[in-house]
């Protein structure tokens, strides 16, 4: 009984989410380009990139749960991946530049030649074709993911050591894009990008667009994780993360199976990154900061730990309460409130929002099924007996 | 061994001279066992007498440090791992009961199948009605059918006994071995057990260990009794239990 209803609530909360992601990307940029600046019901074009960013990180929270929800890999480095889709983005975008930058270069941008660069370094090579850059946004990270996951998962680190050897990574790749001789904008990163596919990135047409393709990215990074978790696969996945030896005992490859979700998400945060950077319009490399990483793990326990749903939510409030109070008097203390949001949903809601009220809609329906069985019985209907 | 032979032994399996330490205590010492196919051993001792290690070496999690271990006459267990030794036939119930507790009992079941295990079989899975099948008549097998939606981990001791049996069943594996199937129950329930493991046994080899002597008993097959690491005795359940050195060291307490 339960577990059917489990579905069914969720099959529900998916549809309610699909739902409500659809309509802000359809209703959202055309209220901003339709309906006259100022008005009511318009929705201003700052509000669009805001909003933009927060869909980015709920992509980023989906990544995370599909491997941490489902699987029990806690990643404490996710934002490497995402930056590094952004990265893949960026340069893409510098190389549209072309003449327009401060020194004119045709070829190259203005910190290589500021740098007194003479010729583009190979690892730049073929990023002024779009195509190529969005192909690199999902292989870069994906490779990386594999070949990390390739080691940690054969020599079986899991757990606390995993999550400590994924932070090593991020801060790794940290250091190294800092460094100017890395090739990659050094600490200032790239920024001043000027044009995608040929559209301002400025514009309000092309931020408005940008929105929609993320909500559509959300959407279908959604309907990915969804399908992966509600296969057998998905069903192994949760094997391994409740009883992982268990699971090798019946003949499963486990590290094949983290191995496989560990790039898919990998990818996913790849894309966000990709979505983020147009429209943040930069990319340096305090993405990789080892704290973004926890962030956004705490978005996800907020949210509510494998529930995908509750991931995206828990990355969009967050981040609402992050702008709402980075803004005010209380700027300096976000971090302590963070800190002691994460041990509040610990201590009290330890399913996150989502899990929690997953879990009373269940329990009150089946009080509401138990009342009416009963109701059934006195009416002399037998009931089918449960096996003890 | 001789090397014109391939198959070394007609055992299904054959253990001679294992060794394991931890950090230099001798959990197996010098242990040689052999298993006929078809056969259905039980094995008893006292607590640490290293019968679960012996589990733990014959499907890989432990490592011998010195040993010859066989599974059907040709393989080589000790260089191999888990999940291979899985799929070459051999399943294990565990001591305390694993079940993946917040899944459903069928879900458990359908795990358990021994059908295409790789990313790509799974992830692209359909149900067969072959396999649908299957899960039913092991959930009739071990009485679970009117449970077959609730949570495994919601199910009493006894009832997740069972199920990790079931899913022994499913796998459908040459070799099983069953640690303490009828801890935590019944007497009819450990009579029922008794009465399965029997059935089992008509079409599959097993190793059962029990500390439960009237459900040894019942199952009326050879009995190996461990001690430190090492046999001590073998036989019908009459001769090791009138063994001076068996009463000695674990029944006569
Ligand atoms: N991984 C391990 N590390 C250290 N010691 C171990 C390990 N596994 C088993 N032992 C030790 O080896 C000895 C044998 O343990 P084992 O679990 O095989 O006993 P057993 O015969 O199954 O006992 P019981 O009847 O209590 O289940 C025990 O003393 C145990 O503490
Ligand atoms: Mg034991």
């Amino acid at each position: 009984m339960t577990p059917h209803m489990l579905t069914r609530s969720l099959d529900r909360s998916a549809t309610i989410f699909l739902a409500v992601v659809a309509a802000c990307g359809i209703l959202i940029p055309l209220s901003n380009l339709l309906l006259p600046a100022g008005s009511f019901l318009q929705v201003p074009t700052y509000l669009v990139a805001l909003w933009g960013k927060y869909v980015c990180y709920a992509i980023l929270a989906l990544s995370i749960d599909l491997i941490w929800g489902y699987c029990g890999i806690l990643s404490l480095g996710h934002g490497a991946f995402f930056a590094l889709g952004g990265y893949a983005m960026g340069m893409y975008l510098m190389r549209q530049i072309g003449t327009r930058g401060v020194y004119g270069n045709p070829v190259l941008p203005d910190f290589m030649v500021f740098l007194n660069y003479s010729k583009l370094p190979w690892t730049w090579y073929g990023f002024d074709m779009f195509w190529f850059a969005a192909l690199m946004v999902l292989v870069v990270p994906g490779l990386l993911a594999f070949c990390f996951g390739w080691l940690a998962f054969r020599s079986r680190v899991t757990g606390v050591y995993l999550s400590i050897i994924t932070q090593a990574m991020t801060y790794a790749l940290l250091l190294a894009f800092f460094r100017n001789d890395f090739g990659f904008g050094g600490n200032n990163g790239l920024t001043d990008f000027k044009d995608i596919l040929g559209f301002n990135v400025q514009a309000e047409g092309t931020r408005a667009a940008l929105f929609a393709l993320s909500c559509l990215a959300l959407i279908a990074g959604f309907l990915i994780c969804r399908a992966i978790v509600s296969s057998k696969l998905g069903k192994v996945l949760i094997a391994v993360r409740d009883a992982e030896s268990r699971t090798r005992f019946l003949g499963y490859r486990v590290e094949s199976y983290k191995l496989f979700v560990f790039t898919v998400s990998a990818c996913m945060a790849g894309v966000a990154g990709a979505l983020y950077v147009p429209q943040v319009g930069i990319i340096n490399p305090s993405e990789f900061a080892p704290g973004n990483s926890i962030e956004a793990v705490i978005w996800v326990a907020v949210g509510g730990r494998g529930t995908l749903v509750g991931a995206a939510l828990g990355a969009v409030v967050v981040n609402y309460a992050k702008t709402f109070f980075t803004s005010g008097v209380l700027a300096p203390y976000w971090l302590f409130m963070l800190g002691a949001l994460f041990i509040l949903v610990t201590l009290l809601l330890p399913k996150g929002i989502v899990g929690t009220f997953n879990a009373w809609w269940d329990s009150s329906k089946e009080k509401r099924a138990a009342t009416m069985a009963s109701a059934a019985a006195e009416d002399g209907v037998a009931e089918p007996k449960m096996a003890e | 061994m001789n090397v014109m032979d391939t198959r070394a032994t007609s055992a299904m399996l054959y253990l001679d001279g294992v060794h394991v330490s931890f950090d230099g205590f001798h959990a197996i010492n010098n242990l040689s066992l052999t298993l006929e196919p078809g056969e259905m051993r039980a094995i008893i001792g006292p607590n640490g007498a290293g019968k679960t290690t012996m589990m733990d070496i014959i499907t890989g999690k432990t490592k011998p440090d010195e040993g010859t271990v066989l599974f059907d006459g040709v393989t080589d267990l000790t260089r191999l791992d888990e999940t291979r030794i899985a799929e070459l036939g051999i399943g294990r119930k565990f001591q305390k009961p694993t079940v993946f507790e917040s899944q459903t009992v069928q879900d458990n079941l359908l795990l358990a199948l021994n059908v295409d295990h790789s990313v790509r079989g799974t992830l692209f899975w359909r149900g067969s009605r072959d396999e649908a099948e299957r899960i039913d008549r092991v959930l009739e097998t071990i009485r679970l059918t009117e449970a077959r939606n609730r949570l495994a981990g919601s199910l009493s001791h006894g009832q997740k006994q069972w199920l990790e049996i079931g899913m022994l069943l499913a796998q459908d594996p040459k070799l099983l071995l069953v640690d303490e199937p009828v801890a935590g129950m019944t007497d009819v329930e450990t009579h029922l057990t008794a009465e399965l493991l029997k059935e089992i046994n008509k079409t599959h080899t097993v190793v059962v260990v029990e500390h439960d002597m009237t459900f040894v008993r019942e199952l009326g097959v050879k009995v190996t009794c461990l001690h430190e690491g090492t046999v001590l005795a073998e036989g019908t359940i009459d001769q090791v239990s009138s063994n001076e050195r068996v009463i000695e060291v674990y029944l006569g307490r």
